[in-house]
Formats: C-alpha cells, structure tokens, sequence
C-alpha cells in the first residue's frame, strides 16, 4: 500500500542516493588535484600550477581532455564485455556506500522529522561491503580477458590474484572488529565506540592496533594502491589491466580506485577510529534543552541541528587523515615485487590473523 | 526490512546511469578515425605476435583461487560466532569449538605451504 509515509521515505531514499551518489562521481576532481600536489611536494616541486590558481582547475581540464578523447576498441578484442568491464568495476565501488552511515540521525528544523545521514542501516552491513566490494574483481579480470593483449591478460590475472588473496586477510580483519563490536550493522559498530577515543577499537589492546595494521595493508592491496600496484606495474607490464582502454573507459579504471581508495578509509575510520564519535568527550553538550535555556526561543531547533551535524565534520576529518596518509604512502614507498606479495599476504598476514582472532577471542569470553 | 535494501538497487542503477551517460556525451564529443595499426594489441610498438585469450596462463592462479575459496568460506563460518562471542552463556563452549575449528584449517594451511601451492617462484 502506496501511503504518504511511505512516499515521503521513499523520496528522501531517492534524494539520498542521488546526493551520495554524485559527490562519489565528483570526489575524484579534488582528489586527483590532492594527489598530484601531495606528489609534488614530497618530491620537491611544485606540482599542477598552470590552470588555475595553484592548479585547482587542472583536474576539469583533464575530465574535458579525457571526454574528448577517442574510446579505442582493439580489433581483436571481445567487444562487449571490453566495453561493458570498466562500468563493472565502477558501479560495486559506488554500491558500497549504500551502507556506509556517515552520522546519525538528524531532526530538521520545525519538521520535528529525523533523518538519518546514511542511506540504509542493514543489520548484515559487514557481509554486504566484503560481498560487493569483491564484485570489483570482476570487472577488472574481464577488462583484462578482454582485451586480447597480452600485458592486458597478465595485469588482470595478477589484479584478481593479489584482490582475493588480501580480501581473505581483510575478512579476518574485519572478524576481528566485530568480535569487539559484537555486530555486523556498521552504524552500530560506531555507536559501540562511543565515549572518548579511548573506546575506538583501535586502543582494544593489544590486539586494536594489529587487527588496524592488518586491515589497512589489505587495503592497500585491495584498492591496488602502491605499495601492492603490482597490476599497473609500469616497469614491467605497460600499464596493466587497463593498457587497451582509452578515454572515458580508462577514466571509470581511474574514478573506481579513487572511490575505493574512499571507501577503505571510510571502513578504517568506522571500524577502528569511532566513525563519527569525536574523540574526546565536550564538556557540555549541544542540544535543545541548553539553547532553551539560555535564550528560551526559537533556534533550539537550529542548535540541535548543529549538534548533529558537528560529528560529520569529525567523520570527514579522519577521513580525510586517511585519505592524506594513501598518498603520502604511494610517493614514499617503493613497490613490492610480486611473490614478495603473494608471500606477505598467504604467509604473515593470513597465520598471524589466525592467531590474532584466537587472542582476541580470548580476551572478550 | 526489505525497504533497507532498495537503495542498493537504486545507487546501481544511479551509477550505471551516470555512466552510461557519460559514454553517451563523450562519444558525441570524440573523434573517430579507427584504422589498423590504432586497433591491434599494443606491444611495445611491435607487431603482436598471437592471441592473448587462449586460455594458457599459470596453472598457479587457479590454486591461489581454490585456496581463497576455502578460506573465505571460512571467515562465513567465523562471522556469526564473532557476534555472539561475548554473550557469557555460550562465549566459553564456543571458543572451545572455534578454537579446534581454526586449529584444523591451521593444518590446512601448513599443508599447502608444505606443498609448495604458496611458493610464486
């Protein structure tokens, strides 16, 4: 039965989606311009600095530049799904977010109506996000098989290879998390992390900060981030998975590992750093009943508005530290070699998760 | 409940949308002169030599493969238990029984390495 409750929610979901969704398609534009700049200053130089002030408009002249480029469909090729890949790893990328909660519930202002700042809340959000995140795979072994290049084919099997091998060490991970959050809904991992950053999984000692360590290099390795590249190894591969693709196909490659480089900061955030709890406690709290107080009128509504909104910024903040620290990595350090991987992953990372989950299981009967 | 699960739907079909759209705008805006040499494989800038999907690739991807599946199979079996791990009534029997379970898949492990199937080189 269509009533209106039911079509108000159903309109707000809409509007949701759609705003998440678009900052995700613009969120590469600042980023890529942070990367290059980041890039820059570590290697003692100045970075983009031509279009725009400091280079700010760099990025929308690289978007015109990659709309105006031809998309090239190798003859060979397997048409279809080399034309369909990169829209396959794009999109699993986007869908994650559906159950990422970035706050909580905010009422607006004389609507006495809460809306909550994420879009669902699933009581299984955990096995969703490791469910559709490994969608990805797909779309990068099939732009690869696709392809009919022989550096293309060896990219995507060494992607699909190195992606399942650190998913299992991320599921452990993430195991390790829930066992001290003692739920799969990931708003109510954070709301578990409540009260000082004390209560951040992170300071679980001592097992916190290894599970922390071991998330984060799995991370790496899943978002194909250096120092884990190994399928866009330019040294010895070309470019990897994506050396056929041109134009905007390559851009949906590029767009897929900026939003997944997001989302394993944003899962770092929620899952080890309190999500949006901030990290100490205020000495007084924001709400309706304290601007009564003090001037009895009408922005009580707007004060707890602004309580409400205050932990995004928290949210983002980390997130951001994140993001930085991704960057600051990739020009840092230099890249693995390929059974150096496989060996990091199969045989340190999956053994000493195994006994992380025993001692952490330990410590919480 | 199911209402939980429409956005996924809907962000889906957002994104593919999108880019779908995209496509649609960047073909409009791109030039098209295909010919042979811009359509072969690149190679360094010689000649391809043969096909790439042949199937022939190392047989060593397909043990990787085999091995996340019972891995990962197995952190399905871990997730249920790591909820309910500190309810007191149940948390010491089960930490008994995952203890014996991870234990087995320890062998498990130390038997593949044993065989080499975790040796790249």
């Amino acid at each position: 039965m269509l009533d209106s409750a039911l079509i108000l929610e159903l309109a707000i979901m809409f509007i949701k989606v759609f705003v998440v969704g678009s900052v995700l398609f613009a969120l590469p534009i600042p980023l890529t311009w942070l990367e290059r700049k980041v890039a820059g200053h570590i290697q003692v130089r100045l970075g983009p600095f031509r279009v725009g002030p400091h280079g700010v408009l760099q990025p929308l002249a690289d978007m015109i530049k990659m709309l105006l480029k031809e998309d090239i469909v190798p003859e060979k090729a397997d048409k279809w799904l080399f034309r369909l890949a990169p829209i396959m790893t794009l999109v699993p990328t986007f869908t994650v977010f559906v159950a990422i909660p970035f706050g909580d519930k905010v009422r607006i202002p004389f609507t006495g109506r809460e809306v909550a700042l994420y879009i669902s809340d699933m009581n299984v959000a955990v096995l969703y996000i490791l469910a559709i995140s490994g969608l990805g795979i797909y779309g990068i072994i099939f732009g690869g098989w696709a392809s009919n290049s022989k550096y293309a084919l060896l990219g995507g099997l060494r992607s699909a290879a190195q992606m399942i091998s650190y998913e299992v060490a991320m599921s452990f991970a993430v195991i390790g998390v829930v066992m001290l959050s003692n739920s799969l809904s990931l708003v109510e991992i954070v709301k578990s992390q409540s009260g000082g950053f004390l209560h951040w999984n992170f300071f679980y000692l001592p097992v916190g900060p290894l599970w922390f360590i071991i998330f984060i290099i799995a991370g790496f390795a899943e978002t194909n981030r250096i120092p884990f590249d190994m399928p866009e190894d330019e040294g010895s591969l070309g470019a990897g998975y994506h050396v056929e693709y041109s134009g905007m196909r390559f851009a949906y490659y590029m767009l897929a590992e900026y939003v997944a480089m997001v989302t394993v900061s944003v899962l770092a955030v929620i899952f080890f750093f309190g999500g949006w709890n901030p990290p100490f406690n205020l000495p007084f709290h924001l709400t309706g009943e304290t601007a009564m107080f003090v001037n009895g009128g009408w922005n009580a509504e707007f004060l707890n508005l602004l309580a409400a909104v205050i932990p995004l910024f928290w949210f983002a903040g980390k997130v951001a530290v994140f993001i930085y620290s991704f960057m600051w990595i990739r020009f840092t350090l230099p890249r693995y070699r390929y059974d150096q991987l496989m060996r990091i992953g199969w045989r340190v990372l999956i053994p000493l998760s195994m006994v992380n989950i025993l001692v952490t299981g330990f410590m919480r009967i | 409940m199911l209402l939980n699960y429409l956005p996924v739907l809907l962000m889906s079909g957002f994104a593919a949308f999108m880019a779908g759209m995209i496509l649609y705008v960047s073909s409009i805006l791109s030039p098209h002169h295909p010919y042979r040499e811009k359509l072969t494989a690149w190679e360094c800038g010689m000649e391809p030599v043969g096909d790439a999907d042949t199937g022939h690739f190392r047989v060593h991807f397909f043990i990787i493969a085999i091995l996340f599946i019972l891995f990962d199979v197995e952190t399905l079996f871990l997730l249920p238990w790591a909820v309910v791990i500190a309810d007191k009534s149940i948390s010491l029997l089960a930490y008994i029984e995952m203890f014996i379970f991870i234990g087995v898949l320890a062998v498990g492990l130390v038997y593949a390495w044993a065989k080499g199937a975790l040796d790249w080189i």
